[in-house]
């Protein structure tokens, strides 16, 4: 029970602080998880951070939200989800309340204006940083068809701004393919 | 009513927003500047400025924005309760379903072919947010001239502090801004 309750608020905790300090979007927090909950806390894979993230994409609400609750329900089931909710959606609505107050002053502040600034080229390195290691592994991987994948899906969306959604349909259909085409080569060899 | 039309206005949102942040900013702006009169059009654009340069999604960010100014404190709550129960929901049955099948080999096959996709995806956010910092505009008009050396610096010596010492991404975001913001001090920008 004791060490249930612990977890809980690990999870609470952790989104706390990662979404405290997240500026740019879905994909930085999902980032920042990474490295958080698979590489410091051991608590899931890689694999499955990845899958967590594809599936999350293609649901409605925020990234942040939806990556919460399934990390939330992996850790800790239903309590993990709400935890790590609750503690993913507070810092920005503190924020957001305080500054509502007096945005006018937010806005103008030259030395608000700098810090934001700087900090995206902190959030840039982390970012570099997860995506180095999580290219090596689908290197690692060996299989031309995922390696050209990952290349082609990087220009679509990054020369050809093609939606994040289009890019994750498609490539459900080429693993569906895959799959397809795996089990008739088993049935082919009498497997 | 005014709590309840806020709240299902911010259901709404958080229901059909699929697909990240900025695909919710004209579904935001439907409801509450065009269907509910809750906001100007200026007062709108504002709340997108303070939504940006904020930390956390948008769509949570401008439910308590929206929240706070129509209605206080008991706003704000409703609001960001809107916007996250449909995902909230939605993502608790995707959850189940995505452990309950996912050592299945044929499911695996089908999932790993998406993993690539969300590297690259990942890859494209980073790169863009790199640019941002660094040339202050996006990768198609960028130009060397405009680099910032101050950021360039800050991004290269955190990268190598991540990949040497694996320090924890916030004490490296914290502590660019906090290092970033006593250069610019220094060098008279304030």
């Amino acid at each position: 029970m004791n060490e249930k309750r612990q977890k809980l608020w690990i999870l609470f905790k952790t989104m706390f602080i990662l979404s405290s300090c997240t500026f740019g979007g879905g994909f930085v927090i999902v980032s920042l998880m990474k490295k958080k909950f698979v590489e410091e806390l051991n608590w899931l894979e890689e694999d499955e951070m990845l899958d967590v993230t594809a599936i999350t994409q293609s649901s409605p609400g925020p990234l942040v939200v939806n990556a919460s609750v399934m990390v939330g329900f992996r850790v800790a089931g239903i309590p993990g989800s709400l935890a790590a909710v609750l503690g993913s959606i507070l810092p920005p609505m503190i924020i957001l309340s305080v500054i509502s107050l007096f945005y006018e002053q937010f806005r103008t502040n030259k030395i608000v204006a700098i810090a934001l600034q700087v900090m995206r080229a902190g959030v840039a390195a982390v970012i570099l940083d997860v995506v180095i290691n999580l290219a090596q592994n689908v290197c690692k991987t060996r299989r031309f068809l995922y390696i050209a994948m990952m290349i082609v899906a990087f220009i679509c969306t990054c020369f050809l701004k093609v939606s994040a959604m289009i890019i994750i349909f498609v490539c459900l259909g080429i693993g569906l393919l895959d799959l397809i085409v795996s089990l008739r080569k088993n049935k082919g060899k009498g497997v | 009513m005014l709590l309840l039309q806020l709240f299902f206005a911010f259901l709404q949102v958080g229901l059909f927003s699929v697909g990240g942040g900025y695909a919710a900013i004209p579904l935001i702006q439907e409801q509450i500047v065009n269907v509910h009169g809750l906001m100007t059009l200026e007062e709108f654009s504002d709340l997108i400025t303070v939504a940006e340069m904020t930390p956390g999604p948008i769509a949570i960010n401008s439910a308590t924005f929206v929240g706070m100014r129509v209605a206080g404190v008991g706003g704000a709550i409703l609001c960001t309760l809107g916007c996250t129960l449909p995902s909230f929901c939605i993502c608790l049955v995707l959850a189940y379903f995505y452990y309950k099948y996912r050592t299945m080999s044929g499911v695996q096959k089908v999932l790993a072919a998406m993993r690539p996709a969300v590297v690259a995806l990942i890859a494209s956010a980073g790169l863009s947010i790199l640019m941002l910092g660094i040339f202050g505009t996006d990768m198609f008009s960028a130009r060397i001239e405009d680099t910032r050396v101050v950021e360039l610096l800050i991004f290269g010596i955190s990268l190598f502090i991540l990949r040497k010492y694996k320090a924890s991404a916030v004490s490296v975001i914290l502590g660019s801004g906090v290092v970033g913001t006593i250069i610019y001090c220094m060098l008279g920008a304030v």
